[in-house]
């Protein structure tokens, strides 16, 4: 009887985890470790929410996935080009992005935070799947968006797995020597791989603003884009895993509605704690070469 | 099969700012025919066949592939023409697969199962036993060696360069790579095989080219060479052009033995076994030499008597103070940002206590200076800023200032001019003759020679005595006599 | 060939220029002078006067705004700068220091009664305790299993935000389960200010003395040298010096951690007396641009703590009283972090250079 509002809200909480852990599983298997995905996340959603009045939807969704590519390639600008440190970079990127979204928004929308009602994007019912009992329209009566995340995973796989840029990508992020050998030269991957991914964060900042709140707050990123990198961590850098993972953390974070809703006496705050210690756990028994070698050097 | 190219190179010359590399050398290599290619570390080797690899760009000569001249200008442009290497250090992706790592460079699509085919039957038709489903990093040394082999074949390479292919290889391994290279050849490829090692050259080539100082020394058919006269060629008599670091070695020392090793095992990074069965004393006051061609073991053995690498087996007795002055000066020996004094104190940092005088501290790297010669304005000056001779007067005279009873030196001039390499050599000899048992290992034999009152040859991990004459030592690095 | 060599010439002038002490604090005035003067031309001269006088332009928006501010930033950066001088990326400060304010809180609330006046000591100290502890998960994943410290410190601070979401909502709830925070501390467990006029409390002093003690360590003392060259240069350290690199990075690490959960200690019981979410507005990513713009030096994280202090506080006064958004703070702060990365960056590169052309 609980079943049904759990899976729709893990659906709903899942899915720009899911986009934002993506992206960074891109610019990871680069080398990357992009802390600056939280600002992308950010800055797609306040960019989503500028652009959907002057053009619809679609334009909305647009501008969030162009903030973050904003983001990424002054990740990769700092990190690729001028080789400076990740992490520091990173921290950068996201204070920026946190100082300049909430400065835009109030300049924009006054300083008192009037409460603001965008469009959303309506549910788009894909017959007979959405019909399936228990699950079915929790998946299958979504906003277009959504299964653009579905399908996030598949093409992620094929392209790391099936494609010789992708290849090209993962041999970078392992051993930009033997990638040089190859003749591929790593710094325009990488770079690409920053910001494909920022622009993905950017997208799931998109997400909450065009398909789930239909309004803007300052902050509302809620530390995303740093459990996309839990995320990458606990699905051990696979997109396969990765879907696992968001799921884990998009169940955790449903569960608290689900928990306060139905008045369970338990803390939700706990079951929230549970996929970071998971985490942990993951990181504690990753065996050597899980994670990409080159993550987070910038030694290249 | 097809026929591997005949190449021929002429008068290549090659400089790197103001030292010559190579200067006017000529290599026939010749389809269905394994060329060794021999000489010392500086000789010009790696030149060369980075100028037949595309990796280098000559200043002169010419290129000619079955009488056609071509240009060389890339790896890719090499392996369009056949030519593929491997490398000392492996070139590929530990995490990757077999079928991955051979694919990788590719354009398009990447399907698994035409890699993977294309891996099986590479690997079955050259008769190289590799699972293209491994993951490269879970191979043995010697299996990744064939994965490295199989990509350069199933790039189409007809001519395949191998630098010190068996350095990393047990005997046997080293037996059955050098097997298939006959094979190979025989079956109508090229084989150019860069090494050390005179024995094996013997063994398996059909030509034979020496390099010296990069200058072609002698090159024809192998059956008109004996070790002794590739050993002569490899390491010549001295011409007395390097007077100034020659002197005759003092008399033997007759102090105590301060050091002792007995059943001595060393392993290496990968775990590999690179010292067995070693046992030998030193004594105080003596300055032993360590020889060996590169990959011998002798740099682990080094390590294990500096006491920074843990022996595996055996029994080691190292008196209380050893000092350290390391091959890699820049990253073992040295805080490249920091000052002098800091760099000073960096000895014997892991065992000090309390405060740190820094005062005193300057002081003392101020006398150091001084009495090593160190130029620098003051011991405020960062290592980084000094040249490279006055960085190693500094780490010699700073790990002689503790007053070892060993002082363990791993390729103490190596870069250095002329003056700098006489004055280290004469601080090495005051060491001993001030009591201390000194152990030197250098990549020139010369060097040893002018140093050292007995020689350790370390060959394929077994270290022996060798007296000290410059063919017998020789002839000993090389595996033979 | 005559292009190179100009070029390597410029770059050796900015090299030059990003080596001297004045590298930072130029670099600090060229952004605060641009930083105000865009504050003028888009908001107006009010809103400069705002930001002056809400954080070093009077006597009480400096004492009880700017410097209460900075205590937390000085220690946290202070944490920073000891374990990014060892090579450990300690970015977890913030649970760090979150750890370190649910243990005084609760050594304040629950053992007041039985301490008395010994309860502000023992908050204070195992405040310290409970942030290494904090650390030392980080530290001992790291030591053991190799774990990137980015990513576990990152999960931690997670982890101590929805303990404390937790323990304000469950536990350590005020008595009448209304609001989500604990009860306040008694004022034995209390700071004490430095006056009955200002919010100026003791552990500025505490920060100070701290600072100065750092300092000592590193500088003067064997075990502070270790910790230095263990992340100047591992290699090194371990063969020419024969130290436990491990071992010494482990113990920065949790000196880290005691630093931050100090802070934490002190904001609980000096500024807010109770423990509640959002107790630290960021501090530890702040502290991270502290200890940068200080070049890792901790008399520099006095200087850097009471500076972005300053920011911080008069960028509230300036939203408060010229409605200027007060997140402008945050991009003066990311453009300085990026500034001094990048020419850290340029610096160690040319620095390569050099000694590539020693070596040849």
């Amino acid at each position: 009887m609980a079943v049904d509002p759990l899976v729709a809200a893990s659906v709903r909480t899942t899915v720009p985890l899911l986009l934002a852990a993506g992206g960074e599983l891109l610019s990871e298997r680069a080398g990357i470790l992009n802390i600056g995905l939280e600002g992308a996340v950010i800055a797609g959603a306040l960019a989503a929410t500028l652009g959907v009045g002057p053009w619809g939807l679609a334009g909305g969704y647009a501008a969030a996935l162009c903030a973050g590519a904003a983001v990424g390639l002054l990740m990769a600008l700092f990190v690729v080009v001028v080789r400076a440190d990740q992490i520091l970079t990173g921290t950068a990127a996201t204070l920026l992005a946190f100082g300049v979204t909430g400065a835009v928004y109030r300049g924009v929308y006054g300083a008192t935070g009037v409460a603001l009602t965008l469009p959303t994007s309506a549910p788009f019912r894909i017959p007979v799947l959405a019909a399936i009992p228990g699950v079915g329209s929790a998946l299958f009566d979504q906003p277009a968006v959504f299964y653009l995340a579905y399908l996030l995973i598949p093409i992620l796989w094929w392209f790391l797995y099936r494609t010789q840029v992708g290849l090209a990508l993962r041999a970078v992020g392992e051993s930009p020597a033997a990638a040089g050998a190859a003749g591929i030269a790593a710094g325009p991957l990488r770079a690409a791989a920053v910001t494909v991914g920022s622009a993905l964060g950017g997208l799931a900042g998109g997400v909450l603003v065009l398909a789930q709140a239909g309004t803007f707050a300052e902050g509302m990123s809620a530390g995303r884009g740093f459990i996309a990198i839990a995320i990458v961590v606990l699905g051990r850098w696979t997109p396969l895993g990765i879907m696992i993972g968001a799921l884990v953390f998009g169940v955790a974070t449903a569960m608290q509605y689900v928990v306060q809703a139905m008045g369970w006496p338990i803390r939700y705050e706990l079951v929230l704690m549970l996929p970071y210690l998971l985490t942990l756990l993951a990181l504690m028994f990753s065996p050597r070469g899980v994670a990409p070698a080159m993550l987070a050097r910038s030694d290249v | 099969m097809r026929q591997g190219p005949a190449v021929s190179l002429t008068g290549i010359s090659k400089r790197f700012g103001p030292v010559v590399a190579i200067q006017d050398v000529d290599l026939e290599l010749g389809a269905g025919r394994v060329h060794a290619l021999l000489g010392e570390n500086g000789a010009g080797k790696s030149t060369l066949m980075g100028v037949l690899f595309g990796l280098v760009r000559p200043d002169r000569g010419t290129i000619r592939l079955d009488g056609a001249e071509i240009a060389i200008r890339s790896p890719r442009d090499a392996v369009r023409l056949g030519v593929g290497m491997v490398q000392q250090h492996f070139a590929n992706v530990g995490a990757f697969t077999v079928a991955e790592n051979v694919a990788l460079g590719g354009q398009g699509r990447y399907r698994p199962r035409v890699a993977t085919e294309q891996v099986r039957i590479t690997a079955q038709s050259a008769g190289l036993a590799v699972d293209p489903n491994a993951r490269v990093a879970d191979l043995p040394v010697e299996a990744q060696q064939r994965v490295e082999i199989v990509r350069a074949l199933a790039r189409g390479a007809r001519l395949l360069i191998l630098d010190e292919p068996t350095a990393v290889l047990a005997p046997a391994e080293a037996a059955a790579l050098l097997a298939w290279l006959r094979q190979f050849a025989r079956e109508g490829g090229t084989v150019v095989l860069v090494t050390h090692k005179v024995a094996e050259a013997l063994a398996v080539a059909d030509d034979v080219t020496v390099l010296r100082g990069g200058r072609r020394i002698a090159s024809g058919p192998a059956t008109g060479f004996t070790l002794s006269t590739l050993a002569a060629a490899m390491f010549p008599k001295s011409d007395g052009t390097d007077d100034a670091t020659r002197a005759t070695p003092p008399a033997p020392a007759t102090g105590e033995p301060v050091l002792r090793a007995h059943g001595l095992a060393v392993r290496g990074d990968r775990g590999e076994r690179r010292i067995v069965d070693a046992t030998f004393s030193v004594r105080a006051g003596e300055i032993v030499g360590i020889a060996g061609v590169e990959g011998s073991g002798h740099h682990e053995l080094l390590q294990a008597l500096a006491g920074v690498r843990q022996p595996t087996e055996g029994i080691l007795e190292i008196p209380g103070r050893v000092s350290f002055v390391p091959g890699d000066r820049h990253r073992d020996a040295l805080i490249l940002d920091a000052p002098l004094y800091e760099n000073f104190a960096l000895h014997g940092a892991g065992a000090r206590t309390g405060l740190i005088g820094w005062p005193a501290m300057r002081g003392r790297t101020q006398a150091v200076m001084a009495a090593f010669d160190v130029k620098a304005r003051s011991p405020r000056d960062t290592a980084g800023s000094l040249s490279g001779g006055n960085q190693q007067r500094f780490v010699l005279g700073r790990e002689l200032d503790a007053r070892p009873d060993v002082l363990v030196v791993e390729n103490p001039t190596r870069g250095l001019d002329l003056q700098a390499t006489a004055s280290i050599h004469r601080r090495l000899r005051e060491a001993a003759a001030e009591g201390a048992a000194v152990l030197v290992h250098s990549a020139d034999l010369d060097e040893i020679l002018a140093l050292a009152q007995r020689i350790f040859v370390v060959h394929a991990g077994i270290v022996r005595e060798v007296p000290p004459d410059r063919d017998g030592v020789g002839r000993a690095m090389v595996g033979a006599g | 060939m005559a292009t190179t060599a100009r070029r390597a010439d410029r770059w050796a002038g900015v090299v030059s220029f990003l080596d001297s002490p004045w590298a930072a604090p130029a670099v600090v005035l060229v952004v605060l002078a641009t930083g105000a003067a865009l504050l003028a031309a888009w908001y107006g001269v009010s809103a400069v006067s705002a930001f002056w006088f809400g954080s070093i332009g009077s006597w009480y928006g400096f004492t009880s705004g700017t410097l209460v501010r900075a205590v937390p930033l000085i220690l946290t950066g202070l944490g920073v700068a000891i374990a990014f001088r060892a090579g450990v990326f300690n970015i977890g400060a913030d649970g760090q220091l979150l750890a370190g304010a649910t243990a005084a809180a609760y050594v304040g609330l629950e053992w007041s009664a039985a301490l008395g006046h010994a309860s502000l000591p023992a908050a204070l100290i195992l405040g310290t305790a409970a942030g290494a502890l904090w650390a030392g998960v980080a530290a001992l994943l790291r030591a053991r299993f190799g774990v990137l410290e980015v990513i576990s410190t990152l999960m931690l601070n997670f982890v101590a935000t929805d303990l404390v979401a937790f323990l304000v909502r469950g536990p350590l709830q005020e008595p009448l389960h209304i609001y989500p925070q604990s009860a306040t501390l008694p004022s034995v467990a209390r700071l004490p200010t430095f006056g009955p006029t200002t919010q100026l409390h003791w552990g500025l002093a505490l920060a100070l003395v701290l600072a100065g003690a750092v300092w000592w360590f590193l500088a003067r003392t064997a075990a502070g040298f270790r910790l230095r060259i263990v992340g100047a240069n591992p290699f090194a350290a371990a063969v020419t010096g024969r130290v436990r690199v491990t071992r010494v990075a482990a113990w920065a690490f949790l000196a880290s951690g005691a630093l931050a959960g100090l802070a934490g200690a002190i904001e609980i019981t000096a500024v807010t007396y109770a423990l509640y979410d959002n107790l630290s507005p960021g501090y530890g990513f702040t502290a991270i641009a502290v200890a940068v713009l200080a070049g890792l030096n901790p008399v520099g994280v006095v200087f850097a703590g009471v500076l972005f202090a300053a920011l911080e506080t008069g960028a509230t006064a300036m939203q408060r009283d010229a409605g200027v958004p007060s997140v402008w703070a945050s991009v003066v702060e990311a453009a300085l972090i990026l500034i001094l990365v990048a020419g850290a960056s340029i610096r160690a590169r040319a620095g390569n250079r050099h000694l590539r052309d020693a070596a040849s």
